[in-house]
């Protein structure tokens, strides 16, 4: 049958491919070139450490570890390494992988893994506690800075606890001095703070125009767009990119331009996918049903705020406000205030923050059902994710679940989400196409 | 009209013809290496017991976990949607249908016509399905079929571990070693099965009636723990094991044109 809307590769799809690979390389050449390296979290304010130079490169752990995911054969040795050396085989996934990684010495982009200069995270969950304890450990003592940023939702974040985070930053900038006996410019972190806001927001920029129908995006695809935010959310090329990235959906938008050509149903999902298996979505195609994106791809990255039609889209940010920042205080304050508001932050303090923004995604993208993923292999992301079915399903939309784990690709069993996508595609009286 | 509904189990296959929706026949075959002939033979037979020809048949459509495996059917229909359809087309008053096979039970929560709202699927472990009364009736050295009915003699409950098929067994064998009588054990096994299976249906809302089909609706001792544990009554339809076929039987008269 013929599709209903015309479809079109994505222009910028090469250029994504490009930034990110080149990523991977240049923390492995690091060194070569003069330069420093340091790992941590997707979460971390990677914004703090540009101020070191412009030679400074970071390697974020969960990317690391859903690239790793990617490669099974490589996965499953990481993860059988790390069940060798005494941990359990329920701890993130994502982490096991970049143990394991440490553990072979061996690095998902080829050669031995790169060792860093220093390690920069915060811990919003309890693996993120003692993801970068244990790595510095195991890469036989490197220098290490954990920022605690758990101060409560949003909602009840006040000067004191932003002094709290600021503080940290502080300190943890004159340690970076210590270490690597460079001198800190502040220059360089106001501007990776404002490429901050300003990728972010533009990142929400896009997901919100994908409450289009059809979708000019499909989540699949969205994967390998936000990814780059969460590997250097402060750089210059992050920013460049999502722009461009924008006026392109944008321009699908206006054309008509379609993701999935025979889009018939909307869904979302949660959490992240089982990354050896992304192959289900294209098998969600078969029923012209479209995965428009989920929390997890608009919130982990992508900074939102109520509009005034009580509609969700970007975030505006302090340029846009016209907020001075000129010091490295100032710099240090907006950025703590921007990330505290971040929607993936938000549900580690309850469940019922993540059902009411879900609920929103499933009201505003217009979605006739969501597909819950139990995903084993995060307590961060997963945390009341039974309690989020509830309310979707009281809300009055269909729901999903299917069990498996973003990392370990021994828990994901495909025949099986198979068949459960194909009964609730038929409940939502959805027919495959031959 | 008449039409076919095959339901390829783990365990068995399973053919039901239906005519202007009257159930004609039914057969059942197990599933050895040959699966093809398997299916194959069962077709056959019920198409005898009906006194029909395959070109009698205006759709087949199939159902189950090897549902891709018939090559004669004209269509597929997901076993939560067969079982929801066949279960509410004889129990006109259930909404909640709980189908318990070889390996694998799942709940679905439907509307008067049995179209399913929401559906839960057990997950991995065999331990919420009929292999394990196989696996724990071997463990006690008695005959499958005596399982049930010898449960229905114990007065006695016994916790269980019903989690994972393999500490199950383990279990029994410590309980077969402290003498304890072998109606208790068979209690336990099904008391702790029924609340695996109800924990699962309980991520529904489970709304009555409640009916029970597939092969673990004929063991008397599973049905009665269901019932005690739910405390509820459990509606079995006739031939519980059929319902999935019956339920593809009605998808394939729908889809030819001959309405539900
Ligand atoms: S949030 Fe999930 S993926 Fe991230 S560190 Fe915690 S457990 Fe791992």
């Amino acid at each position: 049958m013929a599709d209903k809307y015309p479809t079109e590769r994505l222009k910028t799809w090469n250029d994504a491919k490009d930034i990110r690979l080149n990523y991977y390389k240049d923390f492995a050449e690091a060194r070569e070139k003069g330069g420093i390296r340091w790992a941590g979290g997707a979460w971390a304010f990677d914004a703090v450490p540009a101020g070191l130079g412009d030679d400074v490169y970071p390697l974020t752990g969960e990317p690391y570890g859903a690239s790793t995911a990617f490669n099974r054969e490589f996965s499953d040795d990481c993860l059988e390494a790390t069940e060798k050396y005494g941990f359990a085989r329920d701890l993130c996934s994502y982490m096991r992988n970049y143990w394991g990684s440490i553990l072979l010495n061996k690095y998902t982009f080829g050669g031995e893994f790169p060792k860093s200069d220093f390690l920069w995270t915060d811990h919003i969950c309890c693996s993120h506690a003692k993801w970068y304890q244990v790595a510095a450990e195991l890469e036989g003592g490197i220098p290490y800075y954990c920022v605690d940023v758990a101060v409560g939702p949003d909602e009840e974040v006040d000067e004191n606890r932003i002094e709290y985070i600021v503080g940290q930053l502080h300190d943890g900038i004159e340690w970076m001095e210590e270490i690597t006996g460079r001198t800190y410019d502040d220059n360089r972190l106001i501007e990776a703070v404002k490429n901050e806001f300003r990728s972010t927001s533009t990142w929400a920029e896009i997901c919100a125009l994908n409450k289009a129908i059809p979708a000019p995006l499909d989540e699949k695809s969205m994967y390998s767009l936000y990814v780059l935010g969460t590997l250097m959310k402060h750089s210059k090329k992050v920013v460049d990119f999502y722009e461009e990235l924008r006026d392109e959906v944008k321009d699908r938008v206006e054309r008509g331009i379609a993701a999935v050509g025979n889009e018939k149903c909307r869904v979302m999902t949660d959490t992240q996918p089982p990354w050896a298996f992304l192959r289900v979505f294209r098998y969600l195609e078969k029923y012209g049903c479209v995965s428009i994106g989920s929390l997890y791809t608009f919130g982990l990255i992508g900074l939102w705020e109520v509009k005034e039609d009580g509609t969700w889209g970007p975030k505006t940010t302090p340029m846009e406000k016209g907020v001075s920042i000129t010091s490295r205080d100032e710099a240090l304050r907006e950025l703590v205030k921007w990330n505290l508001d971040k929607p993936e932050w938000q549900h580690f303090y309850s469940p019922k923050y993540k059902s009411d923004m879900m609920i929103r995604i499933a009201r505003e993208w217009k979605l006739d059902g969501v597909l819950l993923h139990y995903n084993r292999g995060c307590e961060g992301l997963s945390l009341g994710i039974a309690e989020n079915r509830l309310a979707l399903q009281e809300a009055g939309y269909p729901v999903m679940i299917f069990e498996g784990n973003m990392g370990d690709e021994r828990e994901f069993d495909e025949a099986r989400t198979v068949a459960r996508i194909d009964a609730f595609m038929e409940s939502l009286d959805m027919t495959k196409e031959a | 009209m008449k039409v076919a509904g095959i339901d390829v189990g783990a365990k068995f296959v399973k053919v039901v013809i239906v005519d202007d929706g009257n159930l004609v026949s039914r057969s059942s075959r197990l599933m050895g290496f040959e699966q093809k002939e398997s299916i194959e033979e069962a077709f056959k037979e019920a198409l005898e017991k009906a006194g029909l020809k395959k070109e009698d048949l205006t759709h087949t459509t199939a159902t189950g976990s090897g549902k891709t495996e018939v090559p004669f059917a004209d269509d597929e229909f997901t076993e939560v949607s067969a079982a929801a359809k066949g279960a509410v087309n004889l129990i006109p008053s259930a909404r909640t249908v709980i189908d318990v096979g070889a390996e694998e039970g799942r709940a679905m929560h439907t509307n008067a016509k049995g179209k399913v709202l929401d559906f839960v699927i057990n997950e991995r472990c065999a331990a919420g399905a009929g292999s394990f009364t196989e696996a724990m009736a071997r463990a006690l050295e008695i005959p499958l079929e005596e399982i049930g009915p010898l449960s229905l003699k114990s007065k006695k409950s016994i916790p269980m571990n019903a989690q994972c098929v393999v500490f199950a067994e383990s279990e029994v064998v410590t309980l077969v070693h402290q003498k304890t009588p072998k109606e208790d054990i068979a209690r336990a096994i099904h008391d702790a099965m029924a609340s695996r299976i109800i924990s699962m249906a309980r991520r529904l809302s489970i709304e009555e009636d409640v009916a029970l089909v597939g092969g673990l609706a004929n063991n008397v001792g599973f049905v009665e723990s269901l019932r005690r544990e739910l405390n509820m009554d459990v509606k079995i339809p006739e031939e519980p094991e059929y319902v999935p076929a019956y339920g593809a039987a009605l998808a394939a008269a729908s889809r030819a044109g001959g309405g539900s």
